[in-house]
Order: C-alpha cells, then structure tokens, then sequence
C-alpha cells in the first residue's frame, strides 16, 4: 500500500533532472510544476565552472553518478521559474 | 514530524511478513551490520510516500520468493525510526542519502545500491527483477 497525491502534478514525487537556459542542471524531488514554476525538494545543482569540489567534474560525470547513486540534498526546496527550464526530464528515464 | 503509527503499521508489516526483520535502534543496526560481515544481507529503507515505496515493498516481497535469497534481510524506516536510519545510512557514508532505497551487502561489503529514483515508476516486477538478478549473482 502506498500513500496518494491526486491533487499534484503528475511529476508530484519523482526525481527529476532540470536543465535551465543557463548552464544549470539540478536534480531533485519534484513537488509540483506548472505552466509558472517547477519546484524541487531535497535537490542539488551542477552549474559549469563553479567551485565546489563536492560537485566537481564534467556534467556528464555528475549526472551519472547521480544515476547511479542519488545526489545529495544541498538544498530543501528551491523554486524554478518555468521560464528558466529548458528540459526536466524523470532522473530515472537517464538510467 | 513522524505519521501516525497506525498509518505506517501496514507499511512495516508488509516487510515483516515477508521475512524482512525490523531495526528500529541503532543498537539492532550495529548488531546486524555485524552479522552482515559474513554472508549476505539486504537492507531496506521503508518509506511512506507511495510515489516509489508503494512499489518498493511488493518488489522486495515478490524478490524474496526467488530461490535465492540473501542470508538475512532487514529493514529500518526512514522518517520514522530516525535514529535507526542514520546509523544504518553512517555504514555507507558515500551514498547519498534515499528513501525508499535498497541496499545489498556481501562480506559486509556493498555490493549492490537501488535508490530511490530507480524505483519511481516502475512496476513491483521490475523492481523484483533487478533484485532477483543481483541475488543470483551474489547469494552463493
């Protein structure tokens, strides 16, 4: 048995992979998105050229360890403005 | 903030009944993890949300049928036995953490990692297969 949310987003509790029109590609738990944001839960991002060791690599390194193991949840929720998303696809569709 | 534990008791029996022993201390985690350095071992981490862990538990039950099985299979439940999670979750420190997930150990050794995201959307069978394939490679 399992618990149900008919209210929410057909995407409402799947691990996603957003990639924005800059160069940001965040994963995370989706919690709802409509036609004016996406909103993640426990996600963490990847953005080309930073500094954090923890994400450090290529995207494509990143993304399949994220594959494979999951990302760890930098961040509780963040807030996509839809006009920023580029693609979101379900993390688990990339295995 | 915890459900109900009359909410979540179905969720814990529906493990339990298919052989899968509770660790609801960090005690009975370190006890098991223990008995885990000889053979092999399964651990799950039981969730609420029915968006993975309501294919999560018919995919472990339907994979226990399978002729082989690991050694001894045990679960801890995130959000609600909190302690028991984290320490089950200090014993593979590079994996981020996930609920649900499933874990599968040999000689103590992780061997084997479905997280969540993996289980999302996916049929029991599904599940099931990809553990009965890991069973048959590792279970002597």
């Amino acid at each position: 048995m399992g618990t149900f949310h008919d209210h929410a987003s057909p995407l409402h509790g799947i691990t996603v992979a957003v990639e924005t029109a800059g160069d940001e590609l965040w994963i995370g738990r989706c919690d709802d998105e409509d036609d004016e944001r996406v909103i993640l839960l426990d996600a963490d991002v990847h953005t080309d050229g930073n500094g954090d060791e923890d994400v450090a690599g290529s995207r494509e390194e990143w993304l399949a360890k994220a594959v494979r193991f999951g990302i760890w949840p930098r961040h509780k929720r963040v807030v996509l403005p839809r006009g920023r998303v580029a693609s979101i696809r379900r993390l688990g569709d990339l295995d | 903030m915890p459900y109900s534990p009359l909410l979540v008791k179905p969720m814990r029996e529906e493990l339990v009944a298919a052989g899968v022993r509770e660790l609801m201390t960090p005690e009975d985690v370190d006890a098991f993890m223990e008995e885990a350095g000889k053979g092999t071992s399964m651990l799950v981490v039981n969730s609420v949300c029915g968006c993975a862990a309501g294919m999560a538990r018919p995919g472990v039950r339907l994979a226990l049928q399978h002729a082989k099985v690991p050694d001894r299979s045990v679960s801890v439940f995130a959000g609600q036995d909190v302690e028991a999670t984290q320490k089950a979750r200090s014993y593979i420190p590079d994996i981020p953490p996930s609920s649900p997930s499933i874990a599968v150990f040999k000689d103590g050794e992780l061997v084997y990692f479905l997280p969540r995201h993996r289980i999302e959307n996916r049929r029991a069978e599904d599940v099931a297969e990809d553990l009965v394939q890991v069973f048959d490679e590792h279970v002597g």
